[in-house]
């Protein structure tokens, strides 16, 4: 990313603490994860430690420190959607795609996340693919999903 | 386009009303994002295109959320007022053939209601509406939630001017008569907050809205916000003419940028027309809000977590012994209220407190939405006046349950408790929930059947709280660790009949020794299942078994070669090659791979049906 | 000032006087009230993370549990300590805290000093990491040394102390202060006379011109220089140097 990305945003919301969060967001909006650089350029014009920064994007979920894969998926694991068995469609998920603890698949094609709840519970369980939902999964259900990417469900006994 | 007296503002009301024909033939498609989940954008599409295409004149309006999301998307045509659920584009070139230019209604997109067989065409008729009081959510399908005229239109504001002609004062004692309590959780009368932070000393104060809506299953919040986002920043202007606010900030949590967009269109808005910002309608009131985001936490729903990361700082919260109303937001004094609170406020100035009361019961006045969801059949939001039973919402609004068998429903996420069935005749009140181990909440209300496992449930807002905890506290971080550790050894069916009392044990100083209501109500969801539950806890210890057939250690996966057919759909599905077997032949589970995953079960067409889990 | 009432668990009240606004911890700790306390440092600002601090305070009508190290003392509070309710969770704490951080001495002392050996924790004990997240190494190093070098990363019971990005940083000035106040020995500082090694990087130190003592880290003299207003000159010899120089220095220049 490139510093003057940065400092377009930093002006933008004037290098105020107050709108650290936001500033955060819009770097990451970028490329979908916050490089250190970027970070650094941050501590230095708005005034506070880097580490108070890695603080922020550590504690709040939204951050990643770490680059993420070209789709999201995100699954929500709210209550009415757990009760309907959100868990075990994640499971799918990961188990699918192979992804490492980050939830990354290896070739940084596709990001599993969890996310607590998106408030669209009279569609759960469900999963929002690049911005997009589907509602009322079942494990069938997402397989027609993967054909849209070139995924496969895990079968035993292929490789 | 600025309106400088409450005069002025009348005039323009008078304007868009009468430039409305009432009789004008409009349709109005639900915009909530379950709909649009659905499709409503496409439908929108459709009926402009259909309508050019009839040559008909057609008013076409995304509106706010009309809370059945169960039969999304909805439709309504006007002027008859004639409601369709589940419509899809295909359906529209009809619609606009026969029931707008026919007066014909489709019989096949109106609401059946599945027990009775009985049909309805108008929305007010429907159970699921009829029974509610939609006070608050009622406006919603009215308007287009990106047009200020739509809102001033159907009184948008008139609280605000009223609240300017009675003088702070007056507007103070309004809210405080009208015994408004908290739609967020904390159930504090608003008008006390308001009249602590007036009396504190500063000429700073901060006006909050707290859109942090984190519980999850609620979302009663997310449709205000995206349904009518006016209806909050009226509340809010009305508040900093009471207290004397000189600057506002709406919290909107980050997993809601429909949200976030709306409200940034309706703040614009606002200012444009003078209703926000220096002296509004001529008051002598300078106030203006700002949408501050979060940043995925749900602990900064607490108040003092919420104003830290509106600095810049995590949301760890600090101890209220010096309050917030006198050192709140950079140590200003700060009111912050819910996002449902202040969508009251305007209609209480409007229409006054005693017609306030005169809804809901003498501690608990008003209304309530509810986020009724899970395995109910009915899903969506719901407007109810306070001391309506459960029971009442759950069978008569929510269509009662699929499977038949309700087991419990839980209130107040998180923070709350589960009631049983024996519970159900409750009414619906802050102080009634909370005598019973549950509380309101902000409104989630989760129904459960036999296939929920209690101890399985437990255990889920268990690891919901200590992943969200801002971790802090040794009781809270470690203690929700250790009892997250005690209920999966349980599920898994290693836990003995010890580790119940230790349970209590542990949740008494959860909630004793915890700085913040995330840690002081941590414990209510395990409590609460084990006070209703016990049975299916020792199930699950003594006889190692899981009678909802959840916990994946307990249960145990086989086909009942009875039913199979062998269409080896399952053994095809099957992640690890689990299940053998030939085509048209019986087949088999090898539980040495079985990985209780479940898709076999949701591979085997119902039909036959032919998985057993036991 | 404020008056305050402590009552002790048989029932005896004592007056106390406070400035208002001070740490009730402090308070009771300067009239020789035991209470046990681990994030708590005169020094720093109270943080209220390990919960041990416990008491009952009685304020108008209201009494509540809360810890003392952060409560602002004022004028006419009762306070309440080793009541059975601040015992008993006292008492969980501690079982807390020792299935977190087992196998340390300076814990179990203090546990077995409040009825609780470690055998007795009925939670499974964690060998992972002795740190007990008491954030006294963060606050000492961001509020005392002004650093910020290392700080709390993430939430709930993954929280934990790191560096920015978990690697060695800039910031850090190898003034082990982390270490030194950290009641626990999570935070390990290697010592030889040349250099310092922390938080993963390896700090030179500066030596006495006169004898070759250590004195502090390079990177900690530039810091002090540059934030505290320390001369450079005055870290270029150890204390026993400087008083031999300053002697001779004084037996040369005579009256």
């Amino acid at each position: 990313m490139e510093l003057t990305q940065v400092d377009e945003i930093l002006d933008r919301h004037e290098c105020q603490q107050s709108n650290l969060l936001a500033i955060m967001q819009d770097i990451q909006a970028e490329e979908n994860w916050l490089p250190r650089d970027a970070l650094r350029r941050v501590s230095e014009r708005v005034g506070v430690s880097v580490a108070h920064l890695y603080r922020l994007a550590t504690f709040f979920e939204a951050f990643h420190l770490e680059p993420r894969g070209k789709h999201i998926w995100t699954v929500c694991m709210g209550t009415a959607c757990h009760v309907r068995g959100a868990k075990l469609l994640a499971e799918k998920l990961e188990r699918d795609m192979d992804v490492d603890e980050r939830g990354n698949t290896a070739d940084m094609e596709h990001t599993v996340e969890e996310v607590n709840c998106v408030g669209a519970c009279a569609l759960g369980p469900l999963i929002i693919v690049d911005g997009k939902y589907h509602g009322n999964m079942t494990s069938t259900k997402v397989d027609k999903v993967y054909k849209g990417y070139d995924l496969k469900p895990m079968t035993g006994g292929e490789e | 386009m600025t309106i400088n007296t409450p005069a002025e503002l009348e005039a323009k009301r008078g304007e868009i009303v009468s430039a409305r024909d009432p009789n004008r033939e409009a349709i109005a498609i639900c915009a909530g994002t379950g709909c649009i989940a659905y499709g409503s954008n496409e439908l929108f599409e459709a009926f402009e295109a259909g309508a050019k295409e009839a040559g008909v004149e057609l008013d076409v309006r995304m509106t706010g959320c009309h809370g059945f999301c169960e039969r999304g998307p909805l439709v309504v045509v006007y002027p008859e007022k004639i409601f369709y659920q589940r419509v899809q584009p295909k359906d529209v070139p009809e619609i606009i053939e026969k029931t707008v230019k026919g007066g014909e209604v489709i019989e096949r997109l109106c609401y059946v209601d599945p027990v009775t067989d009985e049909r309805y065409t108008h929305e007010e008729e429907v159970p699921f509406y009829k029974h509610q009081e939609r006070l608050i959510l009622g406006n919603n399908g009215l308007i287009d939630p990106t047009s200020i005229e739509d809102y001033i239109g159907i009184g948008g504001y008139k609280g605000m001017a009223k609240a300017f002609a009675m003088g702070r004062d007056a507007v103070l004692k309004e809210v405080m008569d009208a015994r408004l309590r908290g739609r967020g959780g904390g159930g504090f009368e608003a008008g006390w907050k308001w009249k602590f932070c007036r009396e504190a000393e500063g000429d700073t104060k901060y006006i909050l809205c707290n859109a942090d809506e984190g519980d999850p299953g609620a979302f009663m919040d997310r449709s205000i916000l995206e349904g009518n986002p006016h209806s909050v920043i009226e509340g809010m202007v009305i508040g900093a003419w009471a207290i004397g606010g000189t600057d506002g900030y709406i919290y909107v949590r980050n997993e809601y940028p429909l949200a976030v967009q709306r409200l940034g269109i309706a703040l614009d808005q606002a200012r444009e027309w003078g209703l926000l910002g220096k002296d509004i309608l001529g008051s002598g009131l300078d106030f203006d809000i700002q949408i501050n985001r979060g940043g995925g936490a749900f602990v900064c729903g607490e108040s003092t977590a919420l104003m830290l990361s509106i600095e810049g700082k995590v949301g760890e919260p600090r101890a209220k012994h010096i309050h917030t109303a006198e050192s709140g937001l950079w140590e200003k004094p700060t009111n912050l209220n819910n996002v449902e609170t202040w969508a009251n406020v305007p209609a209480i100035l409007d229409r006054g407190a005693e017609w306030f009361c005169s809804m809901g019961t003498e501690g608990s006045t008003g209304t309530k939405i509810f986020s009724l969801v899970g395995k109910v059949n009915n899903t969506g939001l719901v407007e109810v006046p306070m001391g309506i039973t459960l029971r009442e919402i759950v069978e008569k609004i929510g269509g009662g349950v699929p499977s038949g068998t309700f087991k419990a429903v839980q209130t107040g996420g998180p923070s709350g408790g589960c009631l049983p069935a024996s519970e159900l005749d409750l009414p619906v009140d802050f102080d009634a929930l909370t005598a019973k181990g549950s509380m309101m909440g902000s409104g989630g209300m989760i129904v459960m059947d036999e296939e929920t496992c209690m101890v399985d449930f437990a255990k889920y807002f268990t690891n919901f709280l200590r992943f969200e905890s801002c971790g802090k506290c040794t009781t809270c971080r470690d203690g929700l660790h250790q009892m997250h550790g005690i209920l999966q050894r349980i599920c898994d069916g290693k836990g003995t009949e010890a580790d119940l009392d230790l349970i209590e044990e542990l949740g008494e100083t959860i909630h004793e020794g915890s700085l913040c209501a995330l840690g002081g109500t941590a414990a209510n969801p395990v409590l609460s299942t084990l006070k209703y539950f016990r049975d299916e806890y020792l199930a699950h210890i003594v006889d190692h078994r899981c009678p909802a057939r959840v916990c994946q250690e307990l249960i145990t996966f086989t086909i009942d070669n009875d039913k199979c057919t062998g269409c080896t759909l399952c053994a095809k599905r099957c992640p690890t090659g689990a299940i053998t077997g030939e085509k048209k032949g019986p087949h088999y589970i090898d539980q040495d791979k079985c990985i209780k995953c479940r898709v076999c079960y949701d591979a085997c067409p119902t039909k036959w049906a032919a998985v057993d889990i036991a | 000032m404020a008056k305050i009432t402590v009552i002790s668990p048989k029932g005896a009240r004592r007056e106390l006087e406070a400035e208002e606004g001070a740490s009730l911890l402090r308070v009771l700790l300067d009239a020789g009230i035991e209470v046990p306390h681990l994030c708590y440092h005169e020094a720093l600002s109270a943080y209220g993370a390990c919960r041990l601090c416990l008491v009952e305070v009685k304020k108008g009508k209201k009494r509540t549990l809360t810890t003392s190290c952060n409560y602002p003392v004022r004028d006419g509070i009762e306070v309440y300590h080793d009541t059975d309710k601040v015992v008993r969770n006292r008492k969980m704490v501690l079982e807390l805290t020792l299935a977190k951080s087992p196998g340390i001495p300076a814990l179990i002392d203090l546990a077995e000093a409040h009825g609780l050996k470690q055998d007795e924790v009925r939670f499974p004990l964690d060998h992972a990491n002795d740190c007990i997240l008491c954030g006294l190494c963060e606050r000492v190093c961001r509020e005392g040394v002004g650093a910020e070098a290392i700080t709390f990363s993430q939430r709930g019971d993954k929280k934990e102390i790191q560096t920015p990005f978990a690697i060695p940083t800039m910031a850090c000035i190898g003034c082990a202060s982390c270490a030194h106040i950290c009641p626990t020995g999570h935070i390990k500082a290697e010592e030889t006379p040349l250099w310092t090694q922390i938080w993963g990087r390896q700090f030179k130190k500066v030596r006495c011109l006169e004898c070759g003592a250590p004195l502090v880290t390079e990177a900690q003299r530039d810091h002090l220089v540059e934030t505290r207003g320390f001369a450079a000159d005055y870290f270029e010899y150890c204390d026993v140097c400087k008083r031999t120089r300053q002697a001779e220095h004084f037996a040369t220049v005579g009256r």
